[in-house]
């Protein structure tokens, strides 16, 4: 089988996180934003398997493991605070929450 | 018992931090037992250690109690000097301070600030005791400036009054300039001779300074500068006249027994270096007898009770200051003592007649006060003639004896000694116009308006205050008898030979006064009102006018002070309102100010702009680490 070059590997991953960034700097939808960071952190992943793969080593694997973990347990509080802002503020447009500003 | 010398000053030290620490929460009568009892346990044993030192042999008694400070060759003690001088000036200051202290529960029995009052007191006294007692002058200039300090605290006791404020900041502001000069002394006594103990110090100056040479010139001149300042002599004199806004009770201790004395004080202990610099004595010869005259003529027009006072008390410094210039140190010494007598009586019984007249200060809306305050007549009647120096008073043998002394120095002793008769003479005019103004004659104080605010003029003097007067009185009148047993301590400095003058001398000397008692009661006696009398001839004589007005202000000193120093300084001042030296720390304060401005606007708490700042510093970060 036809191994994919790992650059391909690595653009995807990098095009990846650019969306994701993206996203996180552009939408107002606090939910969208929790999502595009999901993508940013997803991209990372993929380029620790991309890497492992390249040089044959499991600690790539190992790591994506982790960023998995940490992903879940990130969207579980994230969401835990999303409900509390939509209790707290009627509304999940962060653009509104500027009061620590100055 | 000459151990017990460290107690002297402890125990009105004592007094003073008892009354302070409880800050005025002490009831008045235990308040004023702290205050009289601590002065009243020095005096007692002030009396003890003096007796004990006077019947022993004349050794001087040296106590360490400990080392102040240490730095090299440089350790002053906390060390006390007892000798013939201090056992004057201990019995003084204790004896007169506690007459003081006693009449003081009198006269402060109604003011709000009593317990305030009597802990400056003690600390006064307490600082005065060191003064005299110390054995080295880095404590002498500790009790020195606690003197100053408590003047200052005193002087301004009333501080609800703007201008008590102001007069408490001049006696402290010109003493200082004294102060200053008398320190520089001691730098410079220090670098030449390695020594601030006085008897050490003395020794060696003696030892290897030639008589007349610069640098005893310089320290002698430094020294007098600062005994200038505090005695109140010329040019330094315009505090003490202003010094009046205080207590009444405050100018007594100030002018008797503690502060104006401490110059006198500390010429006669470093007595060996005015002789090793026979220019500089001269200089406080020369110093005691134009401050005697300029002060006699000033107190002729002054119509306030107390500056009449406080002009005679600049005068017999006056006297003082002659005596030490030209030798006569136990005849200062002796002046010293019974001017403290008679003018803390004075200043006492001018205390009673402020008091009983509703704090009146002005002689010419007095009079005729003989029969309304007895005691207080009395009083005035026996300081005078004490200060005038009549015979068999106790003024009249301190007085002879300096004038004796000034005629035997030798290149200008007619000169000193014509100066100090005139002085006698305006002595007597200007202290019994005093009394012949306020005691005799017809009453002008207040009559219209007597009877319906205050009732009769009635004198007000309890047994608390009639004491000390009568007890002074007594004192001045033979204090002239009292042996002043100092002759030990200036056994070896240079005696003129005494001056036999001719019966004709003596005959003036006893006479001057009387003539100016005489024209006095010409001048403001019960008929002095009538016309053609000698006063009215007197004021319509060309020039008078401006005499009076001359004389009343004190000969301008004070204005002339104002236009040299006081306004120029205001000035320059006013120039540099926004202080030059402070512009560099504005700016840096400024310029913090500016930049938290600044970084503020970036905390605008929208989320999307942190993320967006934080990938541009992102980028920069990875663009920097590439390039490199």
């Amino acid at each position: 089988m036809e191994a994919i070059p790992y650059e391909h590997g690595l653009i995807l991953a990098a095009l990846l996180f650019v969306c994701g960034l993206v996203g996180v700097l552009t939408r107002r939808n606090i939910v969208f934003v929790l999502l595009s960071l999901e993508i940013m952190l997803n991209a990372c992943g993929l380029a620790f398997v991309v890497g492992s793969a390249r040089w044959g080593h499991a600690e790539g694997q190992a790591m994506f493991m982790m960023i998995l973990t940490l992903a879940a347990a990130e969207v579980a509080v994230g969401l835990g605070l999303i409900i509390q802002m939509y209790k707290r503020f009627q509304t999940v447009d962060i653009s509104v929450l500027n009061e620590m500003k100055g | 018992m000459a151990e017990w010398l460290g107690l002297l000053p402890a125990f009105p030290l004592a007094g003073f931090l008892a009354l302070v620490l409880t800050g005025g929460r002490l009831p008045r009568r235990s308040a004023g037992i702290v205050g009289v009892g601590s002065v009243a346990i020095s005096f007692l044993l002030a009396l003890v250690i003096a007796g004990d030192y006077l019947t022993g042999p004349p050794e001087p008694v040296t106590i360490t109690l400990w080392t102040w400070m240490s730095a090299g060759e440089f350790a002053p003690g906390i060390s006390f000097y007892l000798d013939g001088l201090s056992v004057v000036m201990i019995l003084i200051i204790t004896g007169v301070g506690f007459l003081i202290h006693l009449y003081s529960t009198g006269f402060m029995a109604g003011d709000p600030g009593f317990a305030r009052f009597f802990s400056y007191m003690n600390l006064f006294v307490a600082s005065m005791l060191i003064l005299v007692l110390a054995d080295n002058l880095v404590l002498l200039y500790l009790g020195w400036e606690g003197v100053g300090l408590c003047s200052y605290l005193l002087i301004g006791f009333w501080y609800d009054n703007p201008a008590n404020g102001a007069a408490a900041r001049k006696a402290f502001v010109v003493t200082r300039v004294g102060d200053t000069s008398m320190a520089i002394g001691l730098f410079l006594l220090f670098a030449e001779l390695g020594t601030l103990d006085i008897q050490q110090l003395l020794a060696a100056a003696g030892g290897q300074w030639e008589i007349g040479s610069g640098v005893a010139v310089a320290a002698a001149a430094l020294l007098l500068g600062g005994a200038v300042g505090k005695s109140a002599q010329l040019p330094l004199q315009t505090w003490l006249p202003d010094a009046m806004a205080g207590p009444t009770p405050i100018s007594a201790l100030i002018h008797a027994a503690t502060m104006v004395t401490a110059g006198v004080y500390l010429i006669a202990r470093t007595h060996v270096l005015f002789e090793l610099a026979p220019s500089v004595q001269l200089l406080v010869a020369i110093i005691g007898l134009l401050t005697l005259l300029l002060a006699g003529f000033t107190a002729l027009m002054q119509r306030d009770i107390k500056r009449i006072l406080a002009y005679s008390t600049i005068s017999q410094i006056g006297y003082m200051f002659l005596a030490l210039g030209v030798g006569a140190w136990s005849a200062a010494v002796f002046h010293l003592m019974t001017h403290a007598f008679f003018k803390a009586l004075l200043f006492l019984a001018a205390g009673t007649v402020i008091l009983s007249l509703h704090h009146e200060h002005d002689i010419f809306r007095m009079g005729g006060m003989r029969k309304r305050l007895p005691l207080a007549y009395w009083s005035f009647l026996i300081g005078s003639a004490a200060l005038t120096a009549l015979p068999f008073t106790s003024g009249f043998y301190s007085k002879d004896e300096i004038l004796l002394a000034a005629l035997a120095q030798p290149d200008y002793g007619v000169l000193l000694w014509s100066g100090g008769v005139l002085g006698a003479f305006l002595t007597a005019v200007y202290s019994f116009r005093l009394v012949f103004v306020a005691f005799f004659g017809p009453m002008h104080f207040r009559q219209e308006t007597e009877d319906a605010h205050h009732g009769p003029v009635r004198e007000i003097a309890g047994i608390s205050m009639a004491l000390p007067l009568v007890v002074l009185a007594l004192l001045s009148l033979v204090g002239g008898f009292i042996p002043v047993p100092v002759e030990a301590v200036f056994a070896s400095a240079t005696q003129y030979e005494e001056a036999h003058p001719s019966m004709l001398l003596h005959g003036i000397m006893i006479a001057i006064p009387i003539v100016g008692v005489v024209l006095s009661w010409l001048l403001y006696g019960e008929r002095a009102h009538e016309a053609g009398s000698l006063r009215q001839r007197m004021t319509t004589l060309p020039g008078a006018g401006f005499l009076q007005r001359l004389w009343f202000n004190g000969w301008y000193m004070d204005a002339l002070y104002n236009a040299l120093l006081v306004r120029p300084f205001v000035a320059i001042a006013r120039l540099n309102r926004h202080d030059l030296v402070d512009q560099g720390v504005t700016f840096s304060s400024f310029m913090a100010q500016v930049g938290n401005r600044l970084l503020v606007l970036t905390q605008t708490g929208n989320l999307r702009w942190y993320g967006v700042s934080m990938v541009a510093g992102l980028v920069v970060v990875l663009a920097i680490g590439a390039w490199i």
